[in-house]
């Protein structure tokens, strides 16, 4: 391995950026390919679908034998709210894999007692994504319905490009969000990223069962990651 | 089933083996670039190797990191990359196998 491609991709993984090594079996050669990084070709398909897979394996290519490691930074989850829906959404994002974060700064919500495995932040949005920040392998659903407490997250989550950004409240309420994510400088190309009304169709009433269908949605999203431009996105 | 969303520096394997090579040290990486039937490690994994044969990651549930570690050793010694496969009662070349049933391709390489 090349030092220096070792270093590189050390250098992005923990950043929790994507890259994949790729090496030549044949003559050991191997370089980083970053996500979004233009690569032709058969390898490039390759390379493409372990970028939206994860999976890293051997593929021939151009006559040549390539192995591709995929380094996928650890999807996860934050919620802003620590309502109804959060109880039920965080032990089932853990269970399918997606480590958690809670943010509420209304101390009467983010307790242990209502989140005993999760340590809920009693703190804004604001200063613990100043901490933690958010990034492309995050997904943010936002729970309160409350202005003061999601438009900050929201607006900073299609800053970073998090795969998922949900919103819950009904289209009356998006509309009037949607007013003001403009006016705070967000373009509508941005706003159309987020799923509003929040969760798949699935008919879901009660409070774990929109919990299943806003779990639903970011995994599909999570999944189909890089397929938005060829339609393949309901 | 835990999963932190930050590596675990203190025992990520190319994490481990980075630091070696600031620290002067030769260097092997051993990577799983194919399984077959019930594999306990996926492909992948690494387990990184010293001069020394002191090692960290692995490749296997502990079964075949002993032969990995040996081959290891004379990579770093000769920079050639090697193929190693290992399979259950696998009596041609090698004496090690996996308990498990399954097979692995171990990609081993020097670092630099």
């Amino acid at each position: 391995m090349d030092p220096y491609a070792l270093k590189t991709l050390n250098a992005e993984r923990r950043a929790r950026r994507a890259a994949i090594l790729v090496t030549d079996l044949g003559d050991g050669r191997d370089r980083v390919v970053r996500e979004g990084d233009q690569v032709a070709g058969e390898l490039g398909a390759a390379i493409a679908k372990a970028f939206r897979t994860g999976n890293s394996g051997s593929v021939e290519a151009e006559g040549r034998t390539f192995f591709l490691n995929a380094h996928l930074p650890q999807p996860r989850l934050v919620v802003i709210g620590a309502v109804h829906i959060s109880q039920a959404l965080a032990p089932m994002a853990r269970i399918a894999g997606y480590p958690v974060e809670i943010i509420d700064p209304r101390t009467a919500f983010a307790t242990s007692d209502r989140f005993p495995d999760i340590a809920p932040h009693a703190e804004w949005p604001e200063d613990v994504l100043k901490r933690q920040p958010l990034d492309s392998y995050t997904a943010l659903a936002a729970l309160t319905h409350d202005p003061k407490i999601d438009d900050f997250a929201l607006k900073a989550a299609l800053d970073a490009g998090c795969f998922y950004v949900g919103a819950l409240g009904s289209r009356k309420t998006h509309a009037k969000r949607v007013e003001r994510l403009l006016a705070s400088g967000a373009t509508a190309d941005q706003i159309a990223r987020i799923h509003a009304p929040i969760g798949l169709d699935i008919g879901a009433a009660s409070p774990a069962e929109i919990a299943v269908a806003v779990l639903a949605q970011a995994i599909h999203a999570f999944r189909s990651r890089g397929l938005e431009s060829k339609g393949a996105v309901a | 089933m835990e999963h932190s969303i930050y590596l675990d520096e203190a025992r990520d394997p190319l994490i481990i083996a980075e630091g070696w090579m600031k620290d002067g040290k030769d260097v092997a990486i051993a990577t799983v670039v194919e399984t077959w039937g019930s594999a306990p490690r996926p492909v992948g994994s690494h387990l990184v190797i010293d001069a020394e044969g002191n090692f960290h990651g692995s490749v296997s549930g502990g079964c075949v990191e002993g032969a990995v570690v040996t081959e290891a050793v004379d990579v770093i010694d000769s920079g050639k990359a090697k193929m190693l496969e290992f399979g259950v009662a696998d009596e041609t070349a090698w004496q090690v196998g996996l308990s498990c049933g399954g097979r692995i391709k171990v990609y081993v390489e020097r670092l630099g």
